[in-house]
């Protein structure tokens, strides 16, 4: 019964969009965040929600679930952070068969069709900052995502069939999210690390899109996989304008799944925003120092006025970074909600404590939990700072930015620079014999050859041998028109180290004509380099949290998870051919034609003999120019009397034409031109 | 009578052959005709010209309302105020950069400061066929003290994915500050502002405030050099610690550190370099001047300039000029300004168009970028006030610079592709009309026409003519001479024409790398120089004629050498059309007329006086004129009027040319030179024997 309240997926098969056939009504359960139009429909609504309830009540213990957060942030440059949370998780399949009261029925399908054991698809629009945002937390490490559409799988499949599966699957996303997801099919644009992105046995694929463009077109779909969709609940609150008009827009979809966990889809939204001030006028430089205050009201555009009834928790946090709990412990206050440095509009039902591994207190989170405000009680959380306060987020190990030299469409070199921001001294304390890990995955589509064995390295300017520094190193070559490069690589820098440059030439390749894309003048995009930080761990540690309240975007930040950051997505002009120029081609390549049927026919059709008499007829003839003046003078002469003085008075009449035709040419063109 | 027997009787020949054969008989007429109608059409080019369009839809100029506001020339006004206070007390121009460093941290945007020297003098006239790569990568070394700071600011574009960049540049002089240098720096640092408030922006913005002390070029060009080729081993070590003068900028100040590390954006899509000029009274509305040739007669897409021509004019209300000769203008042509305005100055505006092209030097540091494949144009505004009047400056600002320097980024950022759609190959006649490559190549397609014919005839007519006096010769039976004949002509004589031609390449080659050795003398005056290398290529010349053997004692008929001469010509202009087409242009006009007309002062035609002195005087310009130090004094006449001869000067325009590396200075030697010498070869010629002979006969 409860089925017919969800809109039925439709089958993924290959490239169906869902929206072709999505026109159901949306579902009845979204009540309380828009009054019907009657009392009537309401009392209804209120009584299948009833029936919904009991029915649930009454399932087994192994249930689907729904959880709904929100974490908020201020972050140093003025601006705000929002990461929404959701998780929706199904039992083994076996317990519920094919029917699902909450999980979306597509994702169970896609995942029961591709035997899959962990996806994640992240559509990005704008950079992380991985300066001002921060590059040392959970929120950076596996909620940065490089520009455009990202996607990885890892199947429960032999090897053999990975790969057509993969394509099926891109197709079936590329449906599901309207995204052109389904490029990733040629395996010109999909790879198989071995350990640089994440280690597997070979049944990993990823594949990235830099230039997809992320609008709302893909949010809807990704809010369709919700019980509430956008009707109530947290996700009410994404108010596409606002959420558009951030610096930072990443949606992500993460499946995990496995007999015995079932299905688990976590789907986050992060966003970074830039808080309205209180007057609405954008600021001039003079007072770029204060942070704003905010609340939910104000980054929004909405208010918050009720959970989504089916979810089974509905919480919103509030997190200050380690760089303000430090001055406000440096000041001698406590870490309550209303401190010297600010204050939070209402007072928090709970705090809570991440602890680093030295029991340090990093970072707090306030927690309110919103399952109790209404239509009438509408929710809203707010800071309002009280000082000015300048602090700054702790940055991966490393800053690293990749780019492009040289210049011209022949070739040029792939540099990867590492920037020490000497992170480790804090961590470690200074020794200085020490070293660090890093690995980078790289991809590099075929038609940038990259000639792996000129890498160059190095050291706080010093050229180093590539041994010293490199301790692994996978490289797949690219294959022309069939495999895209890929290059795992485990690097050791050591701790003294200041900055590291990697560098590769490359050579650019030539496309066909049909390989084209539409925009080929703008460029090919290289995508973004992976580098990742093994001796590095990520992970928060609330010792106080009771794992029974059980907030799935806490656990997920307690989660052992490698400090990451993508690179820059390069632009390499290619040799583009003028598309003009195929027109000139076919009336070149006619001209030719012409010529040769021409003289071809010329050929067969003469005959020898007939023009040699010919030709003594006309043998008695002079030349071309008396022809000429003749037909010009419009009279005959006889060939035999054509004087030199005539000829002299003919060719002057003759120059005389020829400049007076010239002249009057000119004058037209100068006349029809003004 | 028996030729004509015999033809008859000979199948007749393919109608091209028929009409070559017919052309190369006709060839005076047909060579007249054709250089006559080549400059005919050279002087029609302004009136041909075609007003320019938009070629890109993207880019859509004008169609959003400027955000520049009051508020922004305020800000800009006390951005002048606080640099001109820092430029009080600085030394250097230090505090300077750190001022306007600051000012762009506290925007929020980043900022590094990018240091580089003087590149110094060199001959490198080959660098136009090697890659930019690394002979201009000139990295400060210990011992400097005196180099430049560039800072930088850069802009993320919210939203944006960083993979391109435009590039906005303001020159300013850091040690010597004029108040409208302060202006421009001003205007940029308030657009700056604006941009990064800006929340449309898709691609990354770069400020560029480039210290000019060694001139713009220098300073834009080492940081592009940086930018695309950086040179890791001395990168970061020797920028950091080595630079002695620059300690004091970061005197425990550990933050600042950060500045020091090179910071990029993506690829460059556009370049607009803005500077505020001298103030000059010019007219009723401020102006602005675009300059857009970039080395060997590049230019950047013409869409560019149409863009910033359509807000300049229709937005913003500007006068827009590109550089004239306004010599030309104001002389010779004060009548005809009457009748036909347009025509004049238009005829004004194509001449110095062709002229900067020819040159093949940059008119600005948009050359630099062009260097790199980014389109690129300089803008000069031009106020009608005086800079010292503070009212007028806001408004000026606010009117003028902010809104067109934001609608052209506007523009450019609204592009998806890069500049692809319009012309690249174009002159401009007036700033809203150009000539295309379409048109302007008829010229010279039609002077460079005859060469060939010419050529074909004059080879031909000396066989011919050999034939006849061979048959004369043998029929009179005197031996002695006929032998000495077949010995040495036969379809083999233009060998020995070919070698003189070889041997006077030889020479211009030697004598273009001269000025390798002579610049290593050390304190040379230009006119010693000019001198020394004067004197060595005649002793080259002549030692080369020693070796070789004269031209004349080989007994070459000058017929032979003229047709060499004229072959080789219309291969090197050919050539150099493709690599530079207004050095091409220019030089066809003078050297085909004096390639045509040359014949030997001493043969003897048929002619009466007066037509044979025509010649001869037309013979002796041409050749005066074709002279390469003669030509540059005659063009430095017209173009500001003072005749004085100086030798040395001659050796600075070329120095001039080889440090541009402008491919001029190699079509200027290795063409231009041995075609003249080629030249008076011919008119010198002292009429073989057999002719004289032939005639007696």
């Amino acid at each position: 019964m409860q089925s017919r309240y969800w809109r039925t997926a439709p089958e993924p098969v290959h490239a169906t969009p869902p929206f072709s056939s999505a026109s159901l009504p949306s579902p009845a359960l979204m009540a309380p965040p828009s009054p019907p139009p009657g009392t009537v429909l309401f009392m209804h609504l209120a009584l299948l929600f009833l029936l919904a309830a009991a029915a649930a009540a009454s399932a087994a213990a192994l249930e689907e679930e729904f959880t709904e957060e929100l974490l908020l942030r201020p972050l140093p440059d003025r601006k705000a952070l929002a990461h929404f949370y959701f998780r929706s998780s199904a039992p083994p399949a076996a317990s519920v068969g094919r029917h699902h009261h909450l999980f979306p029925k597509a994702i169970s399908q896609l995942v029961k069709k591709y035997h899959i054991s962990e996806l994640e698809l992240s559509f990005t629009q704008g950079r992380w900052n991985y300066e001002q945002w921060g590059g040392f937390d959970p929120m950076s490490t596996s909620n940065a995502k490089p520009p455009g559409v990202e996607l990885w799988a890892v199947f429960d499949l032999p090897l053999s069939e990975i790969d057509a599966t993969w394509k099926n699957l891109t197709h079936t996303l590329s449906g599901l999210f309207c995204a052109s997801i389904n490029f990733l099919e040629s395996s010109t644009s999909f790879s198989a690390p071995r350990w640089g992105f994440k280690s597997n046995e070979g049944n990993l694929r990823y594949g990235a899109l830099p230039r997809e463009a992320v609008c709302t077109e893909n949010l809807t779909p990704w809010l369709k996989l919700l019980p509430c969709r956008d009707k109530a609940g947290i996700a009410s609150l994404l108010y596409r304008p606002s959420i558009y008009k951030g610096y930072y827009h990443s949606q992500k979809l993460k499946l995990r799944s496995s007999q015995s966990l079932g299905i688990i889809l976590d789907q986050t939204l992060t966003v970074v925003l830039q808080p309205n001030t209180i007057n609405g006028k954008q600021l001039h430089s003079s007072h770029r120092q204060l942070q704003p205050s905010w609340s939910m009201r104000h980054l929004f555009n909405r208010k918050l006025s009720g959970k989504c009834l089916v979810s089974k928790s509905s919480r919103i946090f509030i997190e200050v970074d380690k760089g303000i709990v430090d001055k406000i412990n440096k000041s001698g206050s406590d870490l309550s909600w209303n401190n010297e440095f600010f204050v939070l509009s209402n007072g928090p039902d709970r705090l809570t404590k991440d602890l680093n591994n030295l029991e340090v207190q990093s970072s707090s989170i306030y927690e309110y939990d919103v399952s109790n405000c209404s239509e009438e009680k509408p929710f809203d959380v707010g800071i309002t700072w009280k000082l000015p306060l300048i602090w700054s987020c702790t940055p991966s190990p490393f800053h690293v930015s990749r780019f492009l030299m040289g210049s011209g469409n022949e070739r040029g070199s792939i540099a990867l620079s590492f920037t020490s921001t000497n992170l480790h001294k804090k961590i470690f304390g200074s020794p200085n014999d020490c070293s660090i890990k890093a690995i980078i995955f790289q991809i590099v589509p075929w038609y940038v050859k990259v000639y792996y064995h000129s890498l160059e390295i190095f050291i706080d300017g010093n050229r180093k041998a590539v041994s010293d520094v490199v301790d692994k190193i996978h490289v797949t070559p690219s294959e022309d028109k069939l495999l895209p490069g890929t290059l795992e690589m485990l690097l050791r820098f050591p701790c003294s180290m200041r900055s590291a440059t990697l560098a590769l030439d490359f050579d650019k390749g030539f496309l066909h004509i049909d390989e084209y894309p539409p925009d080929a003048n703008q460029g090919f995009d290289i995508p973004s380099a992976l580098i990742s930080f093994p001796e590095f761990n990520s992970a928060r540690n609330f010792p106080e949290t009771d794992p029974l309240l059980g907030s799935p975007l806490l656990e997920n930040f307690q989660e052992d998870t490698v400090v990451k950051s993508y690179t820059e997505v390069l632009l390499v002009p290619l040799t583009t051919p003028d598309f003009s120029m195929p027109y000139n081609v076919i009336t070149f390549t006619c001209t030719v034609l012409a010529l040769y049927f021409g003289s071809l026919l010329n050929a067969l059709r003469r005959r020898i003999s007939e023009e040699e008499t010919e030709l003594k007829k006309t043998a008695t003839r002079h030349g071309l120019l008396p022809l000429l003046l003749a037909k010009l003078r419009g009279q005959k002469v006889d060939p035999t009397e054509s004087g030199s003085s005539s000829e002299s008075t003919g060719s002057k009449k003759l120059l005389f034409k020829v400049v007076f035709v010239a002249a009057a040419a000119v004058l037209f063109h100068y006349f029809s031109n003004s | 009578m028996e030729s004509l027997v015999k033809q008859e009787t000979q199948p007749k020949p393919r109608l091209i052959v028929r009409l070559g054969v017919f052309l190369a008989s006709h060839h005076i007429l047909f060579s007249v005709i054709c250089c006559s109608a080549g400059i005919i059409a050279l002087l029609l080019l302004p009136s041909l010209a075609k007003n320019t369009y938009l070629s890109e839809n993207a880019l859509i100029p004008g169609s959003a309302t400027p955000l520049f506001s009051t508020e922004d020339a305020i800000e800009a006004n006390r951005f002048m105020k606080g640099i001109e206070a820092a430029d009080g007390d600085s030394i250097g121009g230090i505090d300077m950069a750190k001022f306007i460093a600051k000012q762009i941290e506290e925007l929020g945007a980043e900022v590094c400061y990018h240091k580089f020297l003087p590149h110094s003098k060199h001959f490198h006239p080959l660098k136009f066929f090697t890659s930019m790569s690394n002979d201009m990568a000139i990295q400060p070394n210990g011992t400097d003290t005196n180099f430049g700071i560039n800072t930088v600011g850069i802009i993320r574009a919210p939203r944006g994915d960083g993979k391109e960049a435009i590039v906005l540049v303001t020159p300013y002089n850091s040690q010597r500050v004029h108040s409208n240098e302060l202006l421009s720096l001003a205007l940029g640092f308030s657009v700056f502002s604006l941009l990064s408030r800006a929340a449309w922006l898709s691609k990354d913005i770069v400020w560029l405030s480039a210290d000019s002390q060694f001139g713009e070029y220098a300073a834009v060009s080492a940081w592009l050099n940086l930018y695309h080729n950086p040179v890791f081993p001395s990168h970061s070590v020797i920028l950091d610690t080595k630079i002695h003068g620059a300690d004091h900028i970061y005197d425990g100040n550990a933050e600042k550190a950060e500045f020091e590390a090179f910071k990029r954006a993506g690829t460059m899509a556009a370049a607009l370099i803005f500077k505020v000029g001298e103030t000059r009274r010019y007219g009723d509305r401020d102006s602005v001047t675009m300059y857009a040739e970039a080395s060997n007669g590049q230019m950047p897409n013409l869409d560019l300039l149409n863009v910033v021509h359509y807000l300049a004019v229709h937005r913003q209300g500007f006068r827009v000029n590109i550089a004239a000769f306004s010599s030309l203008l104001s002389s010779a042509w004060l009548r005809l300004d009457i009748a036909v305005p347009d025509y004049v100055e238009g005829t004004a505006n194509l001449a110095s168009s062709i002229y900067k092209q020819a040159i093949g030097v940059p008119t600005g540091s948009h050359g630099a970028f062009r260097d790199y494949q980014v389109d690129a144009v300089s803008l000069e505004f031009t106020p009608t006030f005086n800079v010292r009047n503070e009212n007028a400056k806001s408004l000026f600002l606010l009117r003028g610079g902010g809104m067109l320097v934001e609608g052209v980024v506007r523009s450019v950022n609204n592009l998806l592709e890069k500049f692809h759609q319009s012309f690249f190959l174009y002159f401009l006649t007036a700033p809203s009309k150009f000539i295309s490559v379409g048109v302007y190549m008829i010229p010279f397609a039609l002077l460079l026409a005859p060469l060939p014919i010419v050529a074909a005839a004059l080879a031909d007519g000396s066989k011919t003519m050999k034939k006849l006096a061979e048959k004369s010769i043998g029929d009179s039976k005197t031996n002695g001479s006929a032998d000495f004949l077949q010995s040495k002509g036969g379809s083999w004589k233009w060998l020995q024409a070919a070698k003189v031609l070889l041997v006077i390449q030889l020479w211009a080659v030697l004598v273009s790398l001269l000025p390798y050795y002579i610049t290593q003398i050390p304190d040379a005056t230009p006119i010693q120089s000019s001198v020394i290398w004067a004197m060595l290529s005649i002793v080259i010349l002549i030692a080369l004629y020693v070796m070789s053997g004269s031209p004349y004692s080989a007994g070459v008929e000058w017929k032979l050498l003229k047709a060499t001469m004229i072959t080789s010509i219309s291969i090197g202009l050919g050539l150099m059309s493709i690599i530079n087409f207004a050095t091409a242009q220019l030089g066809a006009l003078i050297m085909i007329p004096m390639c045509l007309f040359s014949r030997p002062l001493k043969a003897r035609s048929g002619m009466n006086f007066l037509p044979r002195a025509v010649l001869l005087a037309s013979n002796i310009t041409l050749a005066v004129v074709g002279f390469p130090p003669a030509a540059l004094l005659i063009m430095k006449g017209l173009s500001k009027g003072s005749w004085t001869v100086d030798i040395g000067e001659f050796w600075v325009w070329m120095e001039f040319l080889w440090e541009w590396s402008s491919a001029t200075y190699l079509y200027l030697f290795l063409v231009h030179l041995p075609c003249w010498l080629l030249c008076i070869h011919v008119l010198l010629h002292p009429c073989s024997q057999s002719e004289s002979k032939m005639k007696q006969e």
